[in-house]
């Protein structure tokens, strides 16, 4: 199975984004470089809304992530739930 | 297919030999000698002689190389469009058969850059 | 009195296709061929526009939404950043110089890609197709704007970035990118689709997003950092758009899969060519790196994009050819092209150096199998004359590669010591290559190619003079008037760092930021 990855930038805002795929997704690994972490994952990842509005205390647009995105790998399923990465093979 | 096009589509050249005002294109790369990073490009007119490039133009380009100095011009192997070949100096580039943008290698043996790396 | 009953909330997928495809209208007045010139001839056969998916889902009224605050966010920092002359924070003035080239090659190359996409969602018949191609023929103008903004402060204090849209069309090197875009945007849209939204977005421009700008982040450049993950989070949506694209084009009809496949073969290699100047930037140019090329390499080319290819296996796509030389040329690149720059540093926009001692150790350690053996004997030496004055600049001008316009620098596969030389006669003149696959690209339109602007053949020409130069007065001096016709102020933007005007300004600064006298 192939990895699929999201890398964010690092600051305030993504601080509880990263915590939340982080803890959504066990199988996920984050790997660090300045100014921004990369999430590997095998296979697939999701990001969920309800685990981020939790986190920061407020409700939670999946969208907001284009400011904050870097960069990404991966098919995108996108709902106003769930965001998610994946290969077919 | 020589090029996807809406219509019938013919590309004109940019670099035939009319436009060098004279001059034809030699390509010339020292063999072993990456230094020098690329292969050189020359304009001369079809009636120079090729010592002359040996012994006029070349210094100028490849002069720098502490390998310079040694080689050994009777035992140098040219290549031309990657074939062995043989030139007359005393004859013109024309009387050797050199046409516009034509490339010519030079081996130099026993000469292989700094500290044998090629360089 | 009425009562306002609210409405529930559409959900995202109602959302988009409202304001996509309930927007469009087929055409009545007009043939839809007529309207939609370009969408037959390059042979990709589409059936059914509707089964066009955009995965992101974004609409313009979110687009516009998100888009303002990423701005907001990038100029406050460049204001912070220029205000506290933020400038004199970064490790080294040698780094600068990796950020002139981001200036003069990659910015134009926004423009371009801006203008290619406004072209490619006029051409493309369906609506998701259009929408998402204007969204990024917005944000590539976005791009060169907010590139041009955060450089800009560096060009007070700082030589070589006064004039990069006039150096694009004209600087020797500077011809690499430009024909690289040049051949994109004149290609039909699919092409032009698969070229820079697939291959070139979604396969190579992390390569130069991610780690370099990383880089800049590690390297104290905080107007660089910011602008390159401003604009790579847009990446991060071209990139899909370029991946659903190509499974789209492949799902409406068998008979596409062979052309698509010629374009990724294509426009993989013409990436990967255009790229060795970014291997160069990460691996000489970084005074502080946070990587080498080669683990950039194996990081977003092999395995993201052998992940990318794998998937796409079950179309009937296959890794392109160019992969095993790509691989064996990842030990290579950097070295090869950082000695070219050497060479040729007297006709450039920015300045060269030869590595120190601890930064050899570095590239020996990333480079084991081939920096010491292949590479360190010909620095040093370089190293060595320079400090003696003798410093190494290549008068002669190089042979280019008709295709990729490089300099014929690269060796030939399976051995480093030998230049790569290829050539084709087609009617009746001879075109030269660095590589097997560049020869390919020409044989399969060489009517385009035989086309090429080549700035070595240009100058012989006699192309490259300002305007009324006579080069057959007496001591007209070929050199001065091609740097005069790039608007290069010899002396200054040019030749080697140690010395240069920049680098005194900058050690001067510092120094002065530091005391109060």
């Amino acid at each position: 199975m192939s990895k699929v990855f999201i890398a964010l930038q690092t600051n305030d805002d993504t601080r509880p984004i990263i915590e939340s795929i982080l803890a959504d997704n066990p199988h996920a690994l984050p790997v660090e470089s300045p100014a921004m972490v990369k999430i590997d994952a095998e296979g697939r990842l999701t990001v969920k809304r309800e685990s981020i509005s939790e986190r920061i205390g407020r409700e939670f647009d999946l969208q907001e992530l284009h400011t904050h995105l870097i960069s990404l790998s991966g098919h995108i399923d996108e709902s106003d739930d769930e965001f998610t990465l994946h290969w077919n093979d | 297919m020589q090029v996807a096009a809406v219509k019938e589509y013919a590309g004109t050249p940019r670099d035939g030999v009319e436009n060098f005002h004279g001059n034809q294109l030699l390509y010339i790369g020292w063999d072993d000698h990456l230094m020098f990073c690329a292969p050189l490009t020359f304009p001369f007119p079809p009636t120079l002689r090729f010592g002359d490039i040996v012994e006029k133009v070349l210094p100028g380009a490849y002069g720098y190389h502490p390998d310079w100095a040694r080689v050994d011009w009777s035992k140098v192997e040219w290549l031309k469009s990657g074939q062995p070949w043989t030139p007359h100096f005393n004859r013109t580039l024309a009387e050797n058969g050199l046409g516009h943008k034509d490339v010519l290698r030079f081996r130099t043996p026993g000469l292989t850059g700094i500290q044998g790396s090629c360089s | 009195m009425d009562m306002q009953v609210p409405k529930k909330k559409l959900g995202l997928k109602e959302r988009y296709t409202l304001m996509t495809r309930d927007l469009a209208w087929d055409t009545s007045y007009q043939p839809k061929e007529k309207v939609y010139p370009y969408a037959d001839y390059e042979g990709i056969k589409i059936h059914d526009w509707d089964k066009w998916e955009d995965p992101f889902r974004l609409t313009m009224d979110a687009y516009w939404k998100y888009q303002a605050e990423k701005e907001r966010k990038l100029y406050a920092i460049i204001d912070a950043y220029s205000q506290s002359n933020g400038h004199l924070g970064v490790t080294d003035a040698r780094y600068l110089n990796a950020i002139k080239i981001f200036l003069t090659a990659v910015t134009p190359l926004e423009y371009m890609a801006h203008r290619g996409f406004a072209h490619a969602g006029r051409a493309f018949p369906g609506p998701g197709a259009r929408v998402a191609c204007m969204m990024q023929a917005i944000d590539e103008m976005r791009h060169a704007q907010t590139q041009i903004h955060s450089l800009s402060n560096y060009n007070k204090y700082y030589n070589g970035f006064h004039d990069a849209p006039h150096m694009y069309d004209r600087v020797w090197y500077l011809s690499v990118p430009k024909s690289f875009f040049d051949d994109a945007i004149t290609a039909g849209p699919f092409e032009f689709i698969v070229s820079v939204g697939f291959s070139f977005e979604y396969v190579l421009t992390n390569l130069l997003f991610v780690p370099f700008v990383s880089g800049a982040a590690y390297n104290g450049d905080m107007g660089t950092m910011t602008f390159g993950f401003s604009a790579q989070s847009d990446e991060a949506r071209h990139m899909t758009l370029g991946l659903e694209c190509i499974k789209f084009i492949l799902e409406q009809d068998p008979a596409n899969l062979p052309i698509v496949q010629r374009w990724i073969d294509k426009w993989t290699w013409r990436g990967v060519r255009l790229l060795s100047i970014v291997a160069m930037m990460m691996d000489y140019m970084l005074p502080k790196r946070v990587m080498s090329w080669k683990e950039a390499w194996e990081i977003y080319f092999e395995e993201n994009g052998g992940a990318l290819f794998k998937d796409l296996a079950r179309y009937g796509i296959r890794m392109p050819d160019c992969c095993e030389q790509i691989r064996q040329e990842k030990d290579h690149l950097s070295h090869q092209v950082w000695a070219a720059f050497y060479n040729y540093s007297a006709a450039t926009d920015f300045h060269t150096w030869m590595p120190d001692e601890d930064e050899m150790k570095w590239l020996s350690q990333k480079y084991p199998d081939t920096f010491d053996q292949h590479y360190r004997p010909r620095f040093e030496f370089w190293r060595e004359q320079q400090q003696k004055g003798n410093r190494f600049y290549n008068k002669t001008l190089p042979m280019l590669c008709q295709t990729c316009q490089i300099p014929m620098l690269f060796t030939e596969p399976g051995d480093p010591t030998k230049i790569c030389y290829r050539e084709r006669d087609y009617k009746g003149s001879k075109y030269h290559f660095c590589s097997d696959h560049c020869q390919h690209i020409f044989d399969n339109e060489p009517e385009k190619y035989v086309q090429a602007w080549l700035p070595v053949h240009q100058i012989y020409q006699g192309n490259c003079f300002p305007e009324g130069s006579d080069p057959t007065a007496p001591g007209f001096d070929p050199l001065a008037a091609v740097l005069e016709h790039y608007r290069l102020n010899a002396g200054r933007d040019n030749g080697d760092f140690e010395g240069s005007e920049d680098q005194r300004n900058f050690e001067a600064w510092r120094g002065m930021a530091k005391r109060n006298d």
